[in-house]
């Protein structure tokens, strides 16, 4: 700054004065609101994370319990049982019963008779909403053996959530199978050996293919791929794990190439550089230098593709067959989290023990993509602190 | 400005005056059909109703009946005790219901399937995972595939019920969004076998189904289902609010019972109600 003589600074910054500052407090404005907007977003995954686990904490503590060993109340004994044990027995709190008409407990008395009297199975006595029954296999009555059942409309709903663990886990495996030699193969070609020209077109193709539609692509694999891998393969179930996991690997591709495309290039040039400088082939370069450089921003790529296609419900929801068998043979139909989330959430009854187990799946769900998001956000962050660091 | 801002207001309660004088309809998948041209057939006669009528499943409209989302419920199933409950819980009464039609559920399978019918003990092991190859119920040697529905449509909870007496469907059963998906997939696969309504049996063979091992398999078609004697029959109902069954409510359910609403029910497909259960 240069001093300016006293008497010509006190009238120009008066008339300039007022200008900055009105600039700076729209600046200041701005940047507030763009914070805001940002913390939003934080604020939103929190308050969805809250909810979903909210709804799924009462099975997570292990607090509802839908063993009915009640004996059936006559109408004639409703004014000799005491109102909290009537309560209960309905169903109601008691402050509920209280506002209760005399006729609607006769009515509701007279219902809860009906039902009880249609469970004669004696495996209504049990909770079956306890971890236990979500994780172990029971011999249900009228089963040969003791087995993993998802049947939750059923007299005695039944809630084993393995086989929809290992339906995820089979559709994501065959997604991950297709796209991760094709994702990180293209991903190589497209950084390191493919002309400009030959770049400019590919690189926005295969990410176009993230563009399209869950559901177009789920349409397609219902009509066209089902039929032609069965004719190809020959295996018995039209629908099954392996065509949506194909399906799935389509809508996975684009995420793997564009993560580990950033990462290969961001290897610095003076790697390359140098080894083709000691006569090493152009794919020798690709292969032996670039790729063990970048090999974990190509690690995250497959992480993150793995928590897309876990989460994706629209393909394997109308691919996948969804039939609830524990199988490891990939051309067995195979029912998700997400397509049962899907299918059967919009009939449960709120607040119901179906509704929280959904809940519990969909809280699942959360983590592992979470955990998978953050793994991956954080390899590829140090790759990058590393290579820039280095270079 | 003002006089912009008028208008929407103007706008939005006429939205909203049209609202209250519409009827909705939520429930069935099975219903939805018939439901549309009810509704198309109703406003045509009466211009100043409006009809709406969605699917989504029985169970997904008796929770809309619950939540008082809906004015009507179409249902293929009728309430549970437990449903009825929760109903009185929240309306300290029972919910009105109405027998609207008759609908029988027909066995699909491809059409290339030498089997011509079943009898219910065969379709329940078949359809619980007991018999999983053709050849054990008179057919080619080749695995048996199974399509369903999702749990949330009448028609799994009736045939469950009905069929397979309160036993579970095998787990290898593969749920489709749909009774169209169903036959779409039964008819792609040789060994596929399906259930639905008869209303949409076109592209697969409907099979004949006896009660008994003995007794005659019958044809699903609207005779056998009119005289009672095809066993897999059901009626499919309307279910509202004791307070919303009046006005404009109360005369749709009417004429939906009526000869001129019972005639739609044949166009469907469907099977028109005994004439003394008629309005």
């Amino acid at each position: 700054m240069i001093a300016s003589p006293p008497t010509a600074a006190r009238v120009v910054p008066q008339a300039r004065r007022r200008r900055p500052p009105r600039l700076r407090w729209a600046e200041w404005f701005l940047e507030r609101a763009i914070f805001v907007v940002s913390l939003s977003a934080i604020l939103m995954v929190l308050l969805i994370f809250a909810f979903v686990g909210r709804e799924a904490l009462p099975v997570i503590l292990g607090k509802t319990n839908n063993a009915r060993s009640q004996r059936p109340i006559a109408v004639t004994q409703i004014s000799t049982v005491p109102p909290d044990r009537l309560a209960k027995y309905l169903g109601v709190t008691t402050a509920e019963l209280r506002s209760y008409d005399a006729d609607t407990i006769r009515t509701l008395v007279e219902l809860k008779a009906e039902e009880l009297k249609q469970t004669v199975n004696p495996d209504t006595r049990f909770n079956t909403t306890s971890w236990r029954m979500m994780f172990y296999p029971y011999q249900w009555q009228g089963y040969d053996k003791p087995e993993y059942i998802w049947q939750p409309v059923s007299v005695v709903p039944k809630y084993n959530i393995v086989p929809l663990i290992i339906g995820s886990l089979k559709a994501t495996l065959v997604a991950l199978i297709v796209s991760v030699p094709l994702g990180v193969g293209a991903a190589i070609y497209v950084s390191q050996l493919a002309k400009p020209k030959v770049r400019e077109i590919i690189k926005p193709v295969i990410e176009l293919l993230s563009g399209i539609p869950s559901v177009v692509l789920g349409f397609f694999a219902l009509i066209v791929m089902a039929s032609t891998l069965q004719a190809m393969f020959g295996y018995a179930s039209r629908l099954n794990a392996f065509v949506a996991g194909i399906a799935l690997g389509l809508t996975v591709i684009p995420v793997i190439f564009t993560i580990s495309e950033d990462a290969l290039t961001s290897v610095p040039p003076s790697y390359s550089q140098a080894a083709l400088a000691l006569g090493a082939a152009r794919w020798q370069v690709a292969w032996q230098i670039v790729l063990p450089a970048a090999l974990p921003g190509v690690f995250a790529a497959c992480v993150l593709g793995f928590g897309r296609a876990i989460g994706e419900t629209m393909v394997v929801l109308m691919a996948s067959g969804n039939a609830t068998i524990v199988s490891a043979s990939i051309f067995d139909s195979c029912r998700t989290l997400t397509a049962t989330i899907a299918a059967e959430l919009a009939e449960v009854v709120f607040g119901g023990n179906h509704y929280r187990i959904l809940f519990l799946l969909g809280a699942m769900l959360f983590v592992v993509t979470f955990v998978t998001n953050f793994i991956g956000d954080v390899v590829v962050h140090r790759l990058k602190v590393q290579l820039e660091g280095r270079g | 400005m003002k006089r912009r801002l008028a208008l929407i207001l103007a706008v939005g309660l006429g939205a909203v005056t049209t609202h209250a004088a519409s009827i909705t309809v939520k429930g069935s998948d099975t219903m939805v059909i018939l439901g549309q041209k009810w509704a198309e057939v109703y406003m045509k006669s009466h211009p100043g109703t409006t009809v709406q009528v969605t699917g989504g499943g029985s169970g997904t409209g008796i929770a809309a009946l619950l939540n008082g989302t809906t004015d009507i419920c179409d249902a293929s199933r009728s309430m549970k005790p437990s449903e009825i409950a929760d109903f009185v819980k929240k309306f300290r009464t029972r919910p009105r219901e109405y027998k609207m039609c008759l609908d029988a559920l027909s066995v699909y399978v491809n059409e290339s399937n030498p089997v011509n019918q079943l009898n219910f003990s065969q379709l329940k092991a078949i359809f619980t995972g007991q018999i999983t190859n053709w050849k054990n119920v008179g057919g080619p040697d080749g695995p048996v595939s199974l399509y369903g529905r999702e749990n949330s449509s009448g028609t799994y909870e009736f045939f469950k019920e009905h069929v397979l007496n309160g036993r579970d469907f095998a787990a290898a059963t593969k749920t489709m969004p749909g009774t169209a998906a169903v036959i779409e997939a039964v008819a792609r696969d040789a060994g596929g076998i399906g259930y639905g309504g008869i209303a949409y049996g076109e592209g697969v063979k409907l099979l004949k189904v006896s009660r008994a091992d003995g007794d005659q398999a019958i044809q699903p078609n609207a005779e056998n289902v009119f005289n009672g004697t095809y066993p897999i029959t059901r009626y499919l109902y309307n279910y509202v609010a004791p307070a919303v069954d009046t006005g404009g409510v109360a005369d749709y359910i009417t004429w939906c019972r009526s000869n001129e609403g019972q005639a739609v029910v044949k166009v469907i497909g469907y099977f028109p109600l005994p004439k003394n259960q008629r309005r």
